[in-house]
């Protein structure tokens, strides 16, 4: 454990001495931002029309109408961040000739992949950390549920470990970090609308491809619902992220 | 200290290292020699423990590398040919990440690096980002990384490559500095570097070995015939004929105007010759010994491709 943590302290150490963190913060911060704002403004006009009848009246819903919009579009956001934050993670290490330094070390691989994806999913805290001041507007002007608040927050985390440890494994891949980013893209693009493919598919296939999917679960996540399922996916995909990194690591040194 | 014994290497069909056996002794430095690509750094990594081995054993200090690759990684230290360095850090932080990686104990750390830093004379860049120190002061970055955590054996890939002559001779005699507390192997492809820090050297070729023991051995046992050069200012062809009356001589033949004289092993006539040289006035210009050193092995191991 003290290995992983001087492993995530290093790659937060050039995360923070480098512009990296900072750029993916700040822009990550304008848009959601800006989101936050066009929701909120077009939910301020729909509320205005709704409260004129007693029906429409009661079924006004901050955490429906500005969260749940607001989650979906962070969750774009972050799918094209995060593949930024990981892309160099193995392949700088490759590029300028570290890796023989860790590899020579006596500390393991896992050590050294667990440790990257700590920095990594730390920096995605940090970043989801600061967009809950927007909601300082919310809560000032509106009586919103905390819970299911707090339930997007959680299903933004998982989908972004997932998305870290997929960067992870692409960036252990090439010693090319535009070749790693792109690729991470590629993939958490498909893995996005997968379930697009179930609509044609028959039988089993229907339910393997909306099972797969990243979207079928996060829907769940921002409506408020907690369920194991979607927590077991979504940490067992970042697992299987971090297990093929480990294999593609094992296996460039026994060929 | 280090044994390699018959270690092959294979990536796919190319062979890297072939049956390569060798022995180190504790304290020691010894140099592996060979041209490019003849397995040096290959033979390095799987030290390391950096690339398994296809055949084979290796061990250092006692420990199997491939059976225990934690315990002996701990009392290793390796400077690769790229330098493993991370530019964006400061030197004394580099050190610092390393010497943590390297296990060495958190209260002892802040010790540990400024001991290298002061012996690898780093302390006015210790300070400054990695990226933005010269060659040379990175190439002691190299070494110092390699020290941290003051490791048994020292294993070095082309220290010297890079540098300015000053640069080279100070790195040499930092890398002599070390001997004694510390077994090292260093590779090269430079000769005068073996003869000069040295106690022994392993001279392979295409992944085969081709020599190897200490250094006065392979002198001695190489040293089969004894000579000189000799320039006069005129009549070559008259002088040569004198010289060869002298008793002993063996052979005179003229090359690039010079002559060059061998006698059997054993005598010495550089005084009959010098002799025979003022007295007949031929004007005698220059003169060196023709003694067999490890760079005539190694450019006659090398080239002429014979096993020994």
């Amino acid at each position: 454990m003290k290995n992983v943590w001087v492993v995530a302290k290093k790659e937060l150490r050039t995360y923070f001495t480098s512009p990296i963190a900072y750029v993916v913060i700040m822009v990550f911060l304008v848009l959601v931002g800006f989101f936050y704002y066009n929701i909120l403004m077009w939910f301020n006009a729909q509320a205005m029309q709704m409260a004129q009848n007693q029906y429409y009246y009661s079924q006004i819903n901050i955490n429906q109408m500005v969260y749940q919009p607001l989650f979906n579009n962070m969750s774009i956001i972050l799918l094209l961040m995060l593949p930024l934050l990981t892309m160099r993670l193995f392949s700088e290490e490759k590029k300028i000739g570290t890796e023989e330094l860790l590899y020579t070390s006596p500390i393991s691989v896992n050590q050294i992949i667990l440790g990257k994806f700590v920095a990594s999913l730390l920096v995605l805290l940090a970043m989801l950390a600061l967009t809950c001041l927007l909601s300082i507007f919310s809560f000032a002007y509106g009586n919103p549920e905390v819970a299911p608040i707090l339930n997007g927050y959680l299903g933004l985390f998982l989908l972004g470990a997932a998305f870290i440890a997929i960067g992870i494994f692409f960036s252990s891949l090439t010693e090319n970090q535009i070749v790693s980013a792109i690729l991470t893209f590629g993939a958490l693009l498909l893995f996005w609308v997968l379930n697009w493919a179930s609509n044609s598919a028959a039988g089993a296939w229907k339910d393997i491809l909306n099972y797969v999917s990243f979207l079928q679960h996060f829907d769940n996540m921002t409506q408020g619902i907690l369920d194991t399922t979607d927590v077991v996916y979504y940490v067992s995909f970042a697992f299987f992220g971090l297990f093929l990194t480990h294999s593609v690591i094992q296996s460039r040194r026994w060929r | 200290m280090i044994a390699v014994d018959h270690l092959t290497k294979k990536y796919g069909d190319l062979t890297a290292v072939r049956d390569l056996s060798f022995k180190v002794e504790k304290g020691k430095i010894w140099g592996l020699l060979g041209p490019n690509a003849a397995g040096k750094t290959t033979t390095m990594r799987i030290l390391t423990g950096f690339l398994p081995a296809t055949e084979g054993r290796a061990s250092v200090g006692n420990l199997d590398v491939f059976e225990q690759p934690n315990e002996v990684k701990k009392i290793l230290g390796y400077l690769p040919e790229t330098l493993p360095l991370y530019p964006d850090m400061t030197v004394t932080e580099y050190l610092g990440f390393v010497a943590a990686i390297k296990k060495v104990p958190a209260g002892r750390r802040t010790e540990s690096v400024a001991k290298v830093v002061k012996t690898t004379g780093l302390e006015s860049v210790k300070g400054r980002l990695i990226k933005n120190i010269s060659r040379g002061y990175k190439q002691r970055v190299g070494i110092a990384q390699a020290l941290v955590h003051d490791p048994l054996v020292l294993i070095l890939d082309e220290p010297t490559i890079g540098l300015d002559p000053a640069q080279i001779i100070e790195i040499r005699s930092l890398i002599k500095s070390l001997k004694g507390e510390h077994t090292i192997i260093l590779s090269t492809h430079i000769l005068p570097e073996v003869t000069q820090t040295c106690d022994g050297v392993v001279i392979i070729n295409e992944g085969r070995l081709m020599a190897s023991g200490s250094l006065e051995d392979l002198t001695a046992s190489i040293r089969h015939k004894e000579g000189l050069f000799i320039k006069v200012r005129k009549d070559g062809p008259e002088a040569a004929a004198e010289i060869r009356k002298i008793a002993g001589v063996d052979k005179v033949e003229a090359a690039d105007g010079e002559l060059k004289v061998e006698w059997k092993p054993g005598l010495d006539l550089r005084d009959d010759i010098v002799r025979l040289l003022v007295e007949k006035r031929f004007g005698l210009l220059e003169m060196r010994p023709m003694a067999m050193n490890i760079e005539d092995l190694y450019l006659k191991i090398v080239s002429g491709g014979t096993e020994q």
